[in-house]
């Protein structure tokens, strides 16, 4: 099987594909990429189904080496991106020949980049995901220098990207259920071999659904959220971007029994708001105020430490 | 109910386990996860796809309906560092605490904190004793603690702040079995002392 090596891991590469789903009630994080829609791309660019495992590279410092030539995509965090020291494009199919140092640089805008290689990484599977967990840690840990990982079957090389016809072969098979299959998507990434990437804005405005316990808040508290501009802290991870603002004072003050949570979710403890990202645990005991809208959260992903953040309630009809 | 969010649904019921089974036995398209919390379930659908739910908040278990869920037994060395801190809170022997801890049938309500762990209801209630005022940074894989109204068994090392009373040696937790867990919410759980 061919592999990638990891000359440089950075500060915090995993390996992320959609999640674990479907076994929050044993107590299982779904994790999973935290801008999932630019993971699709980076997929879509090199040939792979949709949610082939790649890497998500947070704070850049990535170089890897591949023992043959392979087809890669970045996508996401406008991390510049480098074979053997020449520049290479963002948003596009690029050949990386064999034994090329392939690098990935500090991201200047966004935060999360997405590393999509031809065959998909083929670590093994854990509960139906390649992806790493950082809460529960199951899957694979994150990324360390000299780490070898193995890649799926690809018929994409550097010069040599398949015709539409061809794409049935490719990458992923062993990963992907037949019904994933997106063959149509497959064609057109070759066809196309470039996505629209979308503008990061420096300061995102998150739609967010009010509730499940909105009432458990005073009325200024509900103000305050939507009327403050909220600052991303350092201390936000793939659990959770932590939000300072203003207090927001609660009008039930009695302890919340344990209750699920879902990523978006603006759950609020006495040390102020944390969006629940993709590693967010699967029961929580404080109050949700409201939930930020699942086609938002990439923009959440995106913001860095010290950047702005607005909230706009979206109540759902 | 309420919305949590546009793609979840999260259900105020006063039994999440029987409630959450019902709800999968529907098979209900589009639904992805099942999630009980203590006094609700949250319900989870892929993008577009909201089940029909009208029925849930009035759902009621029938009377002559089986319970859902395994009877599961753990064996466990009541040797725990807390023993004797929770008996002397409770103002009993540890031989008392562990005839009170043995003597109880448990319910699995929810899980969180760890894959596989458990929560479990029906605690008597003189060893409902609070959590340890500094948690540990390290709990062995199998310790049997207690805390507030809640019993249960980490699964793997890490940190923790609850009450621990006892060890088991049996798995609770195995990413590569079938099922991963040996605690799944509505089962039933006793404790044998061995």
């Amino acid at each position: 099987m061919l592999s990638l090596t990891v000359r440089t891991a950075g500060p915090s590469t995993t390996v992320q594909d959609r999640g674990r789903i479907g076994w929050g009630h044993l107590g299982v994080p779904r994790s999973g990429a935290l801008d999932l829609p630019a993971l699709v791309r980076a997929n879509t660019l090199v040939g792979n189904v949709p949610f082939a495992a790649a890497l998500e590279v947070t704070l850049g410092g990535l170089v890897v080496v591949f023992e043959a030539d392979v087809v890669v995509a970045l996508t996401g965090a406008r991390c510049p991106l480098s074979v053997d020291g020449v520049p290479a494009g963002h948003g596009v199919a690029v050949g990386v020949p064999a034994g090329a140092a392939l690098r990935v640089d500090a991201a200047r805008v966004g935060v999360r980049a997405y590393l999509a290689v031809a065959g998909g990484i083929a670590v093994e599977p854990v509960l139906g995901s390649r992806s790493t967990d950082t809460l529960s840690g199951l899957g694979p840990r994150r990324l360390r220098d000299g780490d070898r990982l193995p890649l799926g079957c690809s018929t994409a090389a550097p010069g040599d990207l398949p015709a539409v016809g061809a794409a049935g072969d490719v990458g992923g098979l062993g990963w992907a259920a037949a019904g994933e299959l997106d063959l149509a998507g497959v064609a057109a990434g070759y066809a196309a071999r470039s996505v629209a990437e979308p503008a990061i804005p420096a300061e995102p405005v998150l739609r967010v659904h009010p509730g499940p316990r909105e009432d458990w808040f005073e009325p200024a508290a509900i103000e305050a959220l939507y009327a403050t501009p909220w600052t991303v802290t350092s201390e936000s991870d793939r659990v959770g971007a932590r939000l300072d603002g203003p207090a927001l004072p609660r009008a039930i003050t009695d302890e919340l029994p344990s209750e699920g949570m879902v990523a978006g979710a603006l759950q609020v403890p006495p040390s102020g708001p944390v969006l629940f990202l993709a590693d967010h645990p699967v029961t929580g005991g404080y109050p949700v105020i409201g939930v930020v809208d699942p086609d938002d959260l990439w923009l959440a992903a995106q913001a860095p430490p010290g950047s702005t953040v607005h909230l706009r309630r979206a109540d759902l009809t | 109910m309420s919305r949590m969010g546009r793609d979840a649904e999260l259900i105020a019921t006063t039994d999440p386990a029987a409630l959450r089974a019902e709800i999968v036995r529907r098979a209900l398209p589009g639904v992805e996860d099942v999630v009980p919390g203590a006094g609700t379930v949250l319900v989870r659908w892929s993008p577009g796809a909201a089940p029909d739910l009208g029925w849930a908040a009035s759902w009621r278990p029938a009377e002559t309906a089986e319970r859902a869920g395994r009877e599961v037994t753990i064996e466990v060395s009541y040797d725990g560092p807390d023993l004797d801190d929770v008996a002397a809170r409770a103002g009993i022997s540890p031989d008392d605490v562990v005839a009170l801890h043995t003597g109880a049938v448990y319910t699995v309500a929810f899980t969180g904190f760890a894959p596989g762990f458990g929560y479990l209801t029906g605690l008597p209630e003189p060893l409902r004793v609070p959590r340890r005022s500094s948690p540990r940074t390290r709990v062995p894989a199998g310790a049997v603690g207690l805390a507030g109204e809640f019993t249960g068994v980490y699964p793997r090392p890490s940190p923790g702040g609850w009450q621990l009373i006892g060890q088991t040696e049996q798995t609770l937790w195995d990413a590569a079995a079938d099922p991963p867990a040996l605690l799944s919410p509505g089962d039933r759980v006793r404790f044998v002392r061995c």
